[in-house]
């Protein structure tokens, strides 16, 4: 499994999940590694975005999903009962596919968690907005315009100012949706090296339809598939270079070079 | 349109031809008669009540006194009267309403949401004369024991029945707002770690502020041309509302005062027109808080491209 002896963030092992009857992903067992960058590739519909969702328990929002198994962050089983979700989801932040700034400033949107969190205030607050917006690379373009309506930013803007709010709560991972996918190519490569600046500080989780994404910008990559059973299944994990090199996996070579659509 | 052009079902051409003429023409002419009765309301309403801005000089329609069989038609009273009383209901009704549609949309689970809807559009369809009776017989006795007024027939009474009955129209209006905001949004909200509250209030509510403004407008444009049920419990007497204590006493409205009056006037006399002016000045406010609801729909439209 992945790790080269750098610290282990998520332990993963036989989770399932279940959206109603239907079983969405059939027993993922992986480590992601701390402060890396882990991509999960593969079609759509084999469980990539399903199981990132189970990463922050974003998943209870959707009626009828069931997790089974274990997700251990820093030993600590996330899906355990007693769990207190919001406070992980504090701990692990997430950056949508679709910018989703709220229809407020641009400052209101980076100080919004900290604000819900009663992490600061005044002063305080301002300083935390700044370095957030520094974090995500925007500081520049919108210091003069703190108060514009953050629907007004280009899309590309938009997507870093979420990434801005989500530094801004402090998590220890971010995980991310395709979040480069409404992008134009000039602000996914914005984003790109946004990630691995955050890389240094931050454990990140992207899943992405980009194969070049994922082999310019991971560490690690885990190829997931669909079963015959159409669950969803982890068919190879490891490192980068690997995966793309020398795949073990003959379905993951098929996918890579492309022979499938 | 297209479909019956070629009579494909079958049909002879022609025949499908001339019905397809016939009910575009049915349909045309009743649309366009909805307007000229609206335009024809109006001309009547106009004819009826302009006169009396030349009959009375202004200082008198604007007086403080109304007492038709003694010549004075100090309209203020009523004017003053239909604003508290519909201010006060929207004030009470608005927080009410919001907070409801807020449970049935973001707290509630989807079979007591399926319970819920259809209930409150049932509350909006109680005649309001049912609701005066229940006015007059249970809460104007409440209003008067708690308060040790004199009589239960009071602008604060008047305002309680009111915001019930305009409940209906700001729960669902408002419901629908919350229900138009993008799932992105509450998302976004509970990943960052607030809690389903905090992102109820500080993200969703926000997000559907221009529809919450447009609930309180739509029930106060409810609330102000509301008539019966506010003549059987605002005790009807047309005193000016001027200070804090007028909320505990008897005020008149305009709707009222033209329900109550209307069949005692002589046809083309100063008091007939008077009260027909009362009704231009009605026509004229709830026309402006429509004119204003619909002013924030179309601005939202335009903001909210994104979504």
């Amino acid at each position: 499994m992945a790790g080269d002896g750098a610290g282990v963030k998520f332990t993963v092992r036989e989770l399932g999940v279940r959206y109603g009857e239907r079983l969405a992903l059939r027993d993922v067992s992986m480590d992601i590694a701390e402060k890396k960058i882990t991509a999960l590739i593969g079609p759509s519909g084999c469980g990539k975005s399903t199981f990132l969702r189970c990463l922050n328990r974003m998943n209870d929002t959707i009626s009828g999903a069931r997790a089974r198994g274990r997700i251990l962050l820093d030993g600590a089983d996330i899906l355990a009962p007693g769990t207190d979700v919001v406070a992980l989801r504090q701990r692990v932040g997430m950056v949508f596919q679709r910018p989703n700034p709220f229809p407020q400033s641009v400052f209101d949107n980076v100080a919004f968690g900290p604000r819900v969190l009663g992490l600061a205030s005044g002063r305080l607050l301002a300083s935390l907005v700044e370095s957030g917006l520094r974090a995500a690379d925007l500081w520049d373009e919108v210091k003069d315009g703190l108060a514009q309506d953050a629907l007004a930013l280009s899309l590309g803007q938009q997507q870093r100012l979420c990434i801005a709010r989500t530094i801004a709560v402090a998590p220890e991972v971010i995980l991310m949706d395709e979040p480069c996918s409404a992008l134009d190519p000039i602000s996914t490569l914005r984003v790109e090296e946004l990630m691995r600046t955050l890389a240094a500080r931050y454990t990140i989780v992207i899943v992405t339809h980009n194969m070049h994404q994922a082999a310019r910008v991971s560490d690690f990559t885990g190829f997931f598939w669909i079963g015959e059973d159409q669950a969803g299944l982890l068919a190879e994990y490891g490192a980068t270079a690997q995966v793309f090199t020398r795949p073990r996996d003959r379905r993951t070579e098929d996918y890579i070079t492309g022979r499938f659509g | 349109m297209k479909q019956g052009r070629g009579g494909a079902r079958g049909a002879p051409a022609g025949r499908t031809r001339w019905s397809e003429f016939a009910i575009v023409a049915l349909i045309r002419v009743l649309g366009f008669s909805t307007v000229g009765f609206v335009l024809l309301i109006f001309a009547f309403l106009l004819r009826e009540g302009l006169p009396v801005f030349f009959e009375l000089p202004a200082s008198t329609l604007l007086g403080r006194l109304w007492y038709p069989t003694f010549g004075s038609f100090g309209a203020l009273p009523l004017i003053l009267g239909s604003l508290l009383v519909t201010l006060l209901a929207v004030l009470i009704a608005l927080p009410l309403g919001v907070a409801s549609a807020v449970f049935i949309r973001e707290v509630a689970p989807r079979w007591a949401r399926e319970v819920l809807k259809p209930l409150i559009e049932v509350l909006a369809g109680i005649p309001s004369v049912v609701l005066g009776f229940f006015g007059m017989s249970v809460v104007a006795p409440l209003v008067r024991q708690w308060l040790g007024a004199p009589t239960g027939l009071t602008a604060f009474t008047g305002a309680l029945v009111l915001a019930y009955m305009s409940l209906p129209t700001i729960i669902s209006v408002a419901e629908d707002a919350l229900d138009a905001v993008p799932r992105g949004y509450r998302d976004a909200g509970l990943a960052m770690g607030a809690t389903r509250w905090q992102t109820t209030w500080r993200v969703v509510v926000p997000a559907g502020r221009s529809g919450v403004i447009i609930a309180g407008m739509l029930g106060m444009g409810r609330a102000i041309g509301e008539t019966m049920a506010v003549m059987m419990v605002t005790g009807n007497a047309a005193r000016l509302p001027l200070d804090a204590a007028a909320l505990f006493k008897p005020v008149r409205t305009m709707t009222a005062t033209i329900a109550a009056e209307m069949g005692e006037v002589a046809r083309g006399g100063v008091h007939y027109h008077a009260l027909f002016g009362i009704g231009i000045l009605l026509f004229v406010l709830t026309f402006l808080i429509n004119l204003a609801a619909a002013r924030t729909i179309l601005r939202r439209r335009r903001k909210g491209g994104l979504r």
